[in-house]
């Protein structure tokens, strides 16, 4: 093991392969900025390119592209509650409210800080555990992921809105609903497309965060603009803040990230499961850390609320790196889109990787590694230019950010209904809003939707059309204990206040 | 029982997932597939009951933390004249093409906004668009369809 990462070392420390590392996480950033745009489209970009490269060069390309991609998602996901990608909209949660408080500047610094930390522990855990962990992973079934992902559900609806548990859990059946739309995937059988073509591959996810995230809130702005009280009250675009982090706020992180970056790589390993629900999971955990006067701050621009799913989904994109390069399955949609680049570069990843070809499987390690160091030392000194996009005026910042939500999904299809289909959802998610129906579980169910019918899709098939697949395993019934005692407890706190 | 608007939502997505739960048991499976375990329609069935179960509570049990909104205060005005707009940019973007339209779009929600500052409304617009454009389709090599400007001989 030594020898091969000493053969990774070098390889990664050559001139050529660092300034890859750099140009992957410039661009990465830019990128993932963009609406629409996330780290499947970035290295998706960069396939042609890393063609006329060695394999170890192209993959450490990608690899600078991959983080640079995440950063840059948070990045907007910060100053204009815009999440490209799944894994950020948990950063928006509380980055957002930060942002709007003046302190933009903290909460990217924040960021970068808990993108690196988490990244760097992560990239440790890769060294020492990567090919034992692969066997790991393989001890999870169907069930459990199934069970895992109604906890992550079930968690978001807990804790992401304060008090209006049903309401959430409402969303989180909405957000499966407009998952289902579409051809079943393994019958193509139409669901619910109303013989519309257009809606026969179903409604992106592009389109349903966009809608609920960046266009309702540039609308909700607006439609509140006359109001003196809670949402137009705190929008105050105008200060950037600083980026310096006093003792306090340190000392919130540095208990924060650990435990975040062992969970985000725990679920990052997990094929299937990736940095959206380590995002959630790590946001939902740390709430529950927490001592009750910082609980009152989740939501609102807390630093533990944007530093653990910042941790967490960078640790999660190291974590998703073990499956794919010790058991050729891609944890996530962006290393199934690697895979796909491994084998245009004629490797098969597997356990035998790392013995036939070491300066890959370890040089692609120790890359990971030293793209978190150039993400730092390129992004910090960024921010304030990154942050004065929150200066513009709010005359000028609402439209633009319609123009970039709009122009999100225009670049992914082209077609005018999805343009349609978005102001629809845009408008009934800003009357929802304004009632106080939470965005982030709709988010999360419909990205998880499709992964849960299969899961439940396999897992009832196996037992034969019995649920007693949700306790056979005990693993499966860990998780729904778990499930069960934050809904009792939410029950409990509502009798509680009735009393 | 108190009526907020918060129930009245809640009984809409009653009635909506009472007619999901209907067209999910409408949805045609194969006939090898119809006794199976898991079929097309299990899981939408599931999510219909799901739905109906969720809003049934909300409207049945009293309101632990009802949300005030206070409806005078609210700028319907801008907020619908946006939403038009923003149908006018779908309706155009492709016809008129990506570049005009979207510049178009940007200088009126500028000026619906209240803003009169017309040289930023003018570099925010059209010259923003075209600099957007060239990092899409010049660098990025994303294809972006534009009939204006390939009619003038811009675009190829």
């Amino acid at each position: 093991m030594i020898e091969g990462i000493i053969i990774g070392l070098e390889t990664a420390f050559s001139l050529k392969n660092l300034m890859m590392v750099m140009i992957g996480c410039f661009a990465g950033t830019i990128i993932g900025m963009l609406p629409g745009l996330g780290p499947m489209t970035a290295i998706a970009l960069m396939i042609p390119i890393t063609y006329g490269f060695e394999p170890s060069t192209g993959l450490i390309l990608m690899a600078g592209v991959y983080y640079g991609a995440v950063f840059g998602g948070s990045t907007s996901s910060i100053l204009i509650n815009a999440p490209g990608i799944p894994g950020t909209v948990a950063t928006s949660f509380d980055g957002y409210p930060m942002a709007q408080q003046g302190k933009a500047g903290k909460a990217l610094a924040i960021a970068a800080y808990s993108s690196f930390a988490g990244g760097t522990i992560a990239a440790i855990f890769l060294l020492i555990a990567a090919p034992s962990l692969s066997k790991v992973s393989l001890a999870f079934r169907s069930p459990d992921y199934f069970g895992l992902m109604i906890l992550g559900l079930t968690a978001v609806s807990a804790f992401s809105a304060k008090g209006h548990f049903l309401k959430a859990m409402m969303m989180v059946v909405l957000g499966l609903m407009l998952a289902s739309v579409g051809q079943d995937t393994l019958s193509d059988i139409p669901r619910f497309t109303f013989q519309n073509m257009n809606l026969a591959d179903g409604i992106s996810f592009v389109l349903v965060v966009m809608a609920t995230f960046a266009m309702s809130e540039a609308l909700t702005i607006i439609f509140k603009a006359n109001d003196p009280t809670k949402v137009a009250k705190q929008i105050s675009l105008s200060e950037l803040g600083s980026i310096k982090l006093d003792k306090i706020e340190t000392k919130k992180m540095i208990k924060t990230i650990p435990r975040s970056s062992l969970l985000g790589f725990i679920i990052g390993v997990l094929p299937g499961a990736g940095s959206t629900i380590a995002s959630f999971l790590a946001y939902g955990m740390e709430r529950n850390f927490v001592n009750d006067e910082e609980k009152q701050k989740f939501g609102k621009g807390s630093i533990n609320g944007l530093a653990a799913p910042e941790t967490a989904n960078n640790a999660a994109c190291s974590g998703s790196f073990v499956p794919l390069l010790t058991l050729g399955i891609p944890g996530s949609g962006t290393t199934a889109v690697m895979l796909g680049a491994l084998l245009g570069f004629g490797i098969q990843p597997g356990p035998r990787l790392y013995q036939t070809n070491p300066e890959i499987f370890w040089s692609v390690i120790m890359s990971m590694y030293i793209g978190m160091v150039i993400l730092l030392i390129l992004n910090l000194p960024l921010i304030p230019y990154i942050a004065r996009v929150l200066a513009t005026p709010r005359t000028f910042l609402i439209p633009l950010i319609l123009f970039f939500s709009v122009t999100g999904i225009y670049l992914m299809s082209f077609n005018n209904f999805d343009i349609y289909l978005m102001i629809g959802i845009a408008v009934f998610a800003t009357i929802l809003r304004l009632y106080d129906f939470p965005m982030p579980p709709l988010i999360l169910a419909f990205v998880l939707g499709g992964l849960m019918e299969e899961n439940l899709r396999r897992s009832l098939l196996i037992s034969d059309g019995s649920w007693s697949f949700l306790w056979d395993r005990p693993l499966t019934l860990v998780i729904m204990l778990t499930i069960i005692s934050i809904v009792g407890w939410q029950i409990y706190k509502s009798l509680i206040k009735k009393l | 029982m108190k009526i907020t608007p918060s129930k009245i939502i809640s009984l809409l997505f009653f009635v909506f997932s009472g007619f999901y739960l209907y067209t999910a048991h409408q949805i045609q499976v194969f006939s090898f597939d119809e006794n199976a375990a898991f079929n097309a329609k299990t899981f939408p069935i599931y999510l219909g009951y799901a739905g109906i179960l969720f809003s049934a509570l909300y409207i049945i049990l009293p309101e632990t933390k009802p949300s005030n909104v206070n409806l005078k205060v609210l700028e319907y005005k801008k907020t619908i004249i946006l939403v038009i707009l923003m149908v006018l940019y779908g309706l155009t973007i492709l016809r008129a093409g990506y570049f005009l339209s979207t510049s178009i779009f940007l200088v009126l929600s500028y000026i619906v906004l209240g803003e009169r500052k017309w040289i930023w409304i003018f570099i925010l617009s059209f010259p923003f668009v075209a600099m957007f454009m060239y990092l899409l389709h010049g660098l990025l090599n994303i294809y972006l369809r534009d009939p204006f400007l390939q009619y003038i001989g811009i675009m190829g």
